[in-house]
């Protein structure tokens, strides 16, 4: 049953790169046909990261409305693209490269979260969700910073800033696309060897110590690769891990098994359709007048209301 | 055998164990017995390391369990909790199927571990549901689904949390006839911790009882079903009545 359900995901995600690619070309091929290509790239790559990273957090929170962004890596990246306009006002561009930039927000995010890990679980608190509470605090204090520092930049400069606060696939820089599918890889087979461990955990933590699962370490590496492929994710396009919450739950729904592998394949797909679909209305329905974020969050903050509201179906 | 020797724990300034030793014997079904909060499940969490212990050590058969890889434990030692909700979709099947996971390692079921789990199901009697999903169960159908994946990790060692919660009175013996089963002819050491003092009159051999972190007594069924020692546990009177050679306990009143 799952199986011909992931079928079904990946011939309608087909069908939508295809229309995305081939309709509303206009005369230049030349120019429109690779430019689409690696947006589609680029869609296909963070979709992966947003669901993977989505799914294996809430299985490890055991919670199905939380996303990693609760941890604050947004904020960090935020904060990071404001201090890089902060300092070198409307020259931000020619002082740091995409390449640079890109490098750096990926380290700080990461180095963000290693911190966070080792200081909380080396104090021997050993609780996620303590681990998740001060993730929201920084965040919410990186957040001031940021509202801080854009009080005092130029409102001209402010227009640089806002370009990072919201995802946009218009500019995605096809050096970083490269660096971002290896890691993407790599992240992807270390999660492969976790799986059968992901799914024992599924059960709740006291079930999987039970059953010979060394907890403390699975959660620790799965943070870091959750980290990593927020960091990506984030730094290519913006924030946009609030989709997670979306995509996570429609897996569940709509494939309604446990099983991390085929939930994992089925969300990215969920994924690529959403991003894919939403992307293509914006461009073609809205004009560009809006934000994919916006469109993502206006479905997804409407299908969360719905998921809080429906209390008759077990979840 | 379980041995505890001089296990500690506290919750901040609040000691829940105080300096805990005792062995529950071999092959044998020991009962824990005490009122709410005294520190029984936690003295359970300790034994199966879901919890850390602040002082002391647990052994089983002289391996001390600290040495024991996580994943080696598990084919000794099981434990259930009393509250098990879980909202993932899995059939009771699945569910019992993940009580292989300590030998398969997320590998396919061979043979041997499908009859395992065929007969755990059965031993719960949950044959004509076992392709429900455990979050359409009712209470006590989910307890025996969980109890099935107990049976299918196969353990010398079982320990269960008030398993007869949430259980009609029909199934709660059944369950009790089945771990004495287990103890009898297959000679499992099982510890369980039970609120109705009749069901640990009736099937353990051993009660331990427990009050203010310790253990205060120990000791064969029978010499633990008496009135002064029932009284000193629970501070409420007991009269113990002999029928058909079981003691019962009366306290309603």
């Amino acid at each position: 049953m799952p199986r011909k359900k992931i079928y079904i995901l990946s011939a309608i995600t087909s069908v939508i790169i295809l229309a995305y690619l081939f309709t509303f070309t206009g005369t230049q091929l030349d120019y429109v046909l690779p430019r689409r290509g690696y947006k589609i790239l680029a869609m296909l790559l963070i979709s992966c990261c947003i669901a993977t990273a989505s799914i294996i957090f809430q299985t490890i929170t055991a919670n199905r409305i939380l996303t990693p962004s609760i941890m604050g890596f947004e904020s960090v990246y935020v904060l990071f693209q404001t201090i890089l306009v902060f300092i070198y006002g409307d020259q931000t561009f020619q002082a740091i490269s995409a390449e640079t930039n890109f490098l750096l927000s990926v380290l700080m995010m990461i180095g963000f979260a290693l911190l966070l890990y080792f200081l909380i679980f080396k104090k021997d608190k050993n609780s996620v969700y303590f681990l998740l509470l001060v993730g929201l605090i920084m965040g919410a204090l990186f957040r001031s910073f940021t509202s801080f520092f854009q009080m005092l930049i130029d409102p001209n400069e402010f227009f640089v800033v806002q370009n990072s606060m919201f995802a946009s696939f218009n500019n995605v820089n096809t050096k970083l696309l490269g660096i971002s599918a290896i890691v993407l890889v790599v992240c992807l087979y270390l999660i492969s060897r976790y799986i059968s461990r992901l799914n024992v955990l599924s059960l709740g933590k006291e079930h999987a110590i039970n059953l010979g699962i060394n907890y403390n370490k699975l959660v620790k590496s799965n943070l870091i690769i959750i980290a990593i492929m927020v960091s990506i994710s984030t730094a290519l396009i913006g924030p946009i891990t609030f989709l997670g919450i979306l995509v996570a739950n429609l897996s569940y729904e709509y494939l309604k098994t446990y099983k991390h592998t085929t939930l994992i394949i089925g969300g990215s797909l969920i994924t690529c359709i959403a991003v894919i679909g939403g992307d293509y209305l914006v461009e073609h329905l809205f004009d560009m007048s809006t934000t994919i974020s916006i469109v993502i969050n206006f479905v997804g903050g409407l299908y969360f209301l719905y998921l809080l509201l429906k209390k008759d179906k077990p979840w | 055998m379980v041995s505890l020797k001089n296990i500690s724990k506290s919750y901040g300034d609040k000691r829940i164990l105080d300096d805990v030793s005792v062995d529950f014997p071999r092959g044998k079904i020991t009962s824990l017995i005490g009122g709410n909060g005294t520190g029984k499940s936690t003295l359970l969490s300790i034994v199966s390391r879901l919890i850390p212990k602040d002082k002391g050590d647990v052994f089983i058969i002289d391996e001390n369990i600290t040495n024991l890889d996580s994943k080696e434990l598990a084919k000794k030692l099981s434990i259930l909790k009393q509250s098990n909700h879980s909202s993932i979709r899995l059939t009771i099947r699945e569910l019992v199927c993940f009580g292989r996971f300590p030998y398969t390692r997320g590998k396919r079921l061979c043979n041997q571990d499908c009859r395992i789990v065929r007969e755990a199901i059965e031993y719960m009697s949950l044959e004509e549901i076992q392709d429900s999903y455990i979050d359409e169960l009712s209470g006590g159908q989910k307890q025996r689904a969980f109890l099935a994946m107990v049976i299918a990790q196969d353990t010398d060692y079982i320990l269960l949390d008030e398993p007869l919660n949430n259980l009609d009175m029909k199934h709660s013996v059944q369950i009790m006839k089945i771990l004495r089963k287990l103890a009898k002819d297959l000679n499992k050491t099982i510890i369980i911790i039970v609120h109705d003092i009749n069901f640990a009159s009736c099937y353990s051999d051993y009660i331990a009882t427990v009050k203010n972190g310790k253990i205060s007594h120990f000791g064969t069924t029978d010499e633990i079903i008496q009135t002064d020692v029932l009284k000193d546990v629970f501070d409420i009177d007991f009269e113990i009545m002999q029928v058909n050679g079981n003691k019962i306990c009366l306290y309603f009143v």
